[in-house]
């Protein structure tokens, strides 16, 4: 099946010249590049938000911005963050493009529908964003949209919610898509169980999807009727709970973490069999706990609200099952740890990504732990501690799972390797900055820093300063690894089948594929 | 199409049986909750609700003739969506 | 389970799945309104008593079962066609959008009556009852209005499918678009099933 000649995706004339026939194209991978760069340019918008927030900090009291452009700021940062780039990431672009070819199909199950994804996405992320251009004052939430600020506040919350709405349906058709794929078009022979991993983590997001997401859909719309018609759901004034919106925007906000981190992992457990040269440990125990995580994952919310006067029993029972769900994740470490003993192990840019990935996610995970005693959460909720602990899971655990995956399929994707030198220099100095920015923000945390201020009390000045100081080296790495990418894909040397000598399906097509990837679909053994 | 599996024709008069069947049970309902049960009218106004669904989802949606899988599938949703009832429930109603 | 790969092939059991999936989210979207239905009803239990007298019993019963008809009679229509009976499939679909409409003129008259003795989200007569009553109210019209939103967008698919029924573009067999339209048709109907009890019986 070797050097088609065939034409490849990125060269096949469809319909449509151009543009065109990059934004209304149905094939899975150029709908995966349409959503990486899209993904990719909110990402640095969202990025250069926050350095503007750990500029700000870098002194107490105003240094660049007041109190209310503050808020606007962490708000825009937190929504063009969650919803525009961690959620859909990893599954839009790497799954749509990996997801058909590791499974052996010629394309996902509803091509138009999945083009249709990333209209909506594209829509949404608009609609989002018009909230900061039009009349008046930029949404101040936060991206949480806590009841009944969201609709007491003058500022233009409105379409930020809807925004959020259309984006949510995005990503239900997305899991919809991805769900019925692997139903039916596994290649023949490919049983459940011989699935690759990162479909397997794949399917478990897509129900997270498909049954959560519907939730903050729901709750989303409410708020919007509590602003439009005051219709009192949430608000006290008339009777409503604003402890409920909290209940439901975390029965969907919860498992969204899981949305983010699930295919994060999945990209690991390509990575490190791939570089380990060995086959992943457990790989049942890897397919359980991705299962597990999702399931469980569902039923913890309540921990984002010890604070917020729930019952005892309530609170008890949220700690016991997070927990309980940090069981699933602590067996897929142990497999990678597992799978690395005794391997020969091959040091390249993805394993950089995926080893740095097991560090970070580890001090993430544990610190979770720490928020999910109760005791412990009084002291730390609302402080920096909790941001540095979600910034370890969501930035930390999927951005370097996000890398890990771009610099192991990079190849395959444009066909072209990158210069791997001015790789590793990119990820040591983004390493270096991610833990410079972030450590400190535990401590900051547990010496009493609240989160979501402009201003702090001098005693935090030596800790932010380093903070911020790490904000500016990791947004240097960042620029390194996006500058190398774009150049290499443009100009690198050309890329053979499998670089790494991976074992899955995606590296015995050529690179990259050709449109339809199979030009015979194989037949598993 | 590999899959030549012919689908299962379901008669006119088994529809029209459980049509009969959901309209007397809605009569059912209605009547029940006229009389005064206090707490348990809402507790058999629901479960006729629920019995009425579970006729719907076998016969006018086909679970009963479909895969297994569609049945397990549904019975997982609801599953969560009770499991996700309770759990709040447990902010509400507690000991 | 494994099937083939043609970009233009036809997967009556994908399709389905597909349809089944995305009625599991609209379950999840409703379900959200039954929580929030659920816990301001244990808040306000009372309230939510008193409130429910307000609405006819009759009106909410007669909608019932021009739903349950409505159902019965699409979910005849997926059997016609596989009979090849494409004329009978066409009346039985005719019927179905015929109860549809019924249906939303009933609710029509019935918002209408609430509207006219002013009880709707946010008005003063309403905001003068409890705490209770506002909350009632408040999901009665979210969550029948939303209901309703359904139905009007079932009946533009029926039409749609009815129009390719007839072009025979749907037919004995292709008909997993027809059997898609009914599975959202019985969604609908089980929704109904449910809020009719907890607005209209409970008292």
């Amino acid at each position: 099946m070797s050097n088609s000649n065939l034409p490849n995706y990125l060269e096949y004339k469809g319909k449509y010249k151009g543009l065109l026939g990059w934004i209304f194209s149905t094939d899975h991978k150029r709908i995966g590049l349409l959503y990486l760069y899209s993904v990719m340019t909110f990402f640095i918008v969202g990025a250069l938000l926050g350095l503007l927030m750990k500029f700000e900090l870098i002194a107490p009291g105003k240094t660049i911005m007041e109190a209310k452009s503050y808020n606007a700021i962490f708000t825009l940062h937190g929504i063009t963050m969650i919803f525009l780039i961690v959620i859909p990431g990893i599954p839009a672009i790497l799954g749509n493009f990996f997801l058909p070819i590791m499974i052996g199909a010629k394309d996902v199950f509803y091509p138009k529908l999945n083009l249709i994804s990333w209209w909506l996405y594209i829509l949404g992320a608009v609609v989002a964003l018009s909230s900061q251009f039009m009349h008046g004052a930029s949404p101040d939430t936060g991206w949480t949209f806590y009841a009944p600020y969201s609709f007491r506040t003058q500022s233009n919350v409105l379409p930020a919610l809807i925004g959020a709405f259309i984006l949510g349906f995005s990503s239900i058709l997305t899991g919809i898509n991805f769900i019925v794929t692997m139903h039916r078009l596994r290649a023949p022979g490919m049983k459940w169980l011989k699935m690759p991993l990162f479909p397997w983590s794949l399917y478990g997001t897509a129900w997270i999807q498909v049954l959560a997401t519907p939730i903050i859909g729901i709750t989303l719309l409410m708020v919007v009727a509590e602003r439009v018609l005051n219709i009192g759901f949430f608000d006290p004034a008339l009777g409503g709970d604003p402890v409920l919106y909290q209940h439901l925007f975390w029965i969907y906000s919860h498992p969204a973490v899981y949305i983010m981190i699930l295919p994060s992992m999945g990209v690991i457990s390509e990575v490190i069999p791939t570089f380990a040269r060995k086959e992943i440990f457990g790989y049942n125990a890897v397919v359980i706990s991705t299962l597990l995580i999702a399931f469980v994952g569902y039923f913890v919310w309540g921990h984002h609200m010890f604070t917020a006067g729930m019952s005892e029993t309530s609170l008890f029972a949220f700690s016991f099952l997070t927990f309980l769900v940090a069981i699933p994740s602590a067996i897929k470490t142990f497999n990678w740890l597992a799978t690395l003993y005794k391997g020969s192990i091959i040091l390249k840019t993805p394993m950089y990504w995926a080893v740095s990935f097991l560090f970070i996610f580890m001090i993430g995970g544990l610190s979770g732990m720490v928020l999910g005693s109760l005791a412990a959460n009084v002291h730390l909720h609302d402080t920096a501690f909790v941001v540095a602990h979600f910034h370890f899971i969501v930035f930390g655990g999927v951005g370097f799972g996000f890398f890990a995956g771009i610099h192991y399929w990079f190849p395959k994707i444009f066909g072209r390797m990158y210069d791997a030198s001015w790789a590793d220099t990119g990820w040591l100095i983004f390493f270096i900055g991610f833990l410079t920015l972030y450590a400190p923000m535990f401590y900051l945390g547990i010496t009493g820093m609240p989160r979501r201020y402009y201003d702090y009390v001098p005693e935090f000045h030596p800790a932010n300063i380093i903070s911020s100081f790490g904000a500016f080296i990791m947004i240097a790495g960042l620029a390194i690894i996006i500058i190398n990418l774009i150049r290499s894909a443009k100009k690198g040397p050309k890329a053979e089948e499998s670089p790494w000598g991976g074992k899955t399906l995606e590296w015995t097509v050529s690179s990259p594929p050709i449109v339809e990837n199979f030009e015979e679909i194989p037949e598993i053994k | 199409m590999v899959e030549t599996k012919k689908h299962k024709i379901v008669s006119y008069k088994t529809y029209g049986i459980i049509l009969i069947a959901l309209i007397i049970l809605t009569f059912i309902s209605v009547f029940v909750t006229r009389i005064d049960l206090s707490n348990l009218s809402i507790v058999v106004a629901l479960s006729i609700a629920g019995i009425k669904s579970l006729l719907v989802f076998s016969f006018f949606m086909h679970l009963l003739y479909d895969k297994k899988m569609y049945s397990l599938m549904v019975a997982g949703v609801l599953l969560v969506m009770t499991l996700v009832l309770i759990v709040t429930f447990l902010d509400y109603s507690y000991l | 389970m494994e099937g083939n790969n043609s970009n233009d092939h036809y997967d009556h059991e994908g399709s389905k799945m597909g349809m089944w999936l995305f009625i599991f989210t609209e379950l999840l979207f409703f379900g959200g309104l039954f929580f929030v239905y659920a816990i301001s009803r244990y808040k306000n239990e009372t309230a939510f008593a008193l409130a429910a007298e307000e609405l006819n019993v009759t009106t909410g019963a007669i909608n019932t079962i021009i739903l349950l008809i409505s159902s019965a009679t699409i979910a005849m229509a997926v059997s016609a066609i596989q009979l090849k009976k494409k004329n009978i499939t066409l009346i039985f679909l005719a019927i179905t959008l015929i109860l549809a409409v019924v249906f939303l003129v009933n609710k029509y008259f019935e918002w209408g009556a609430k509207i006219e003795h002013g009880i709707y989200p946010g008005s003063e007569i309403l905001q003068q009852l409890g705490y209770g009553e506002i909350l009632y109210f408040g999901l009665y019209f979210a969550m029948t209005g939303l209901h309703a939103l359904h139905i009007i967008v079932g009946i533009v698919i029926i039409l749609i499918i009815s129009v390719k029924v007839y072009n025979e573009k749907i037919h004995a067999e292709r008909f997993v678009q027809l059997e898609n339209t009914g599975l959202y048709w019985h969604l609908v109907d089980i929704i109904w099933i449910f809020l009719f009890p907890l607005f209209y019986l409970i008292v």
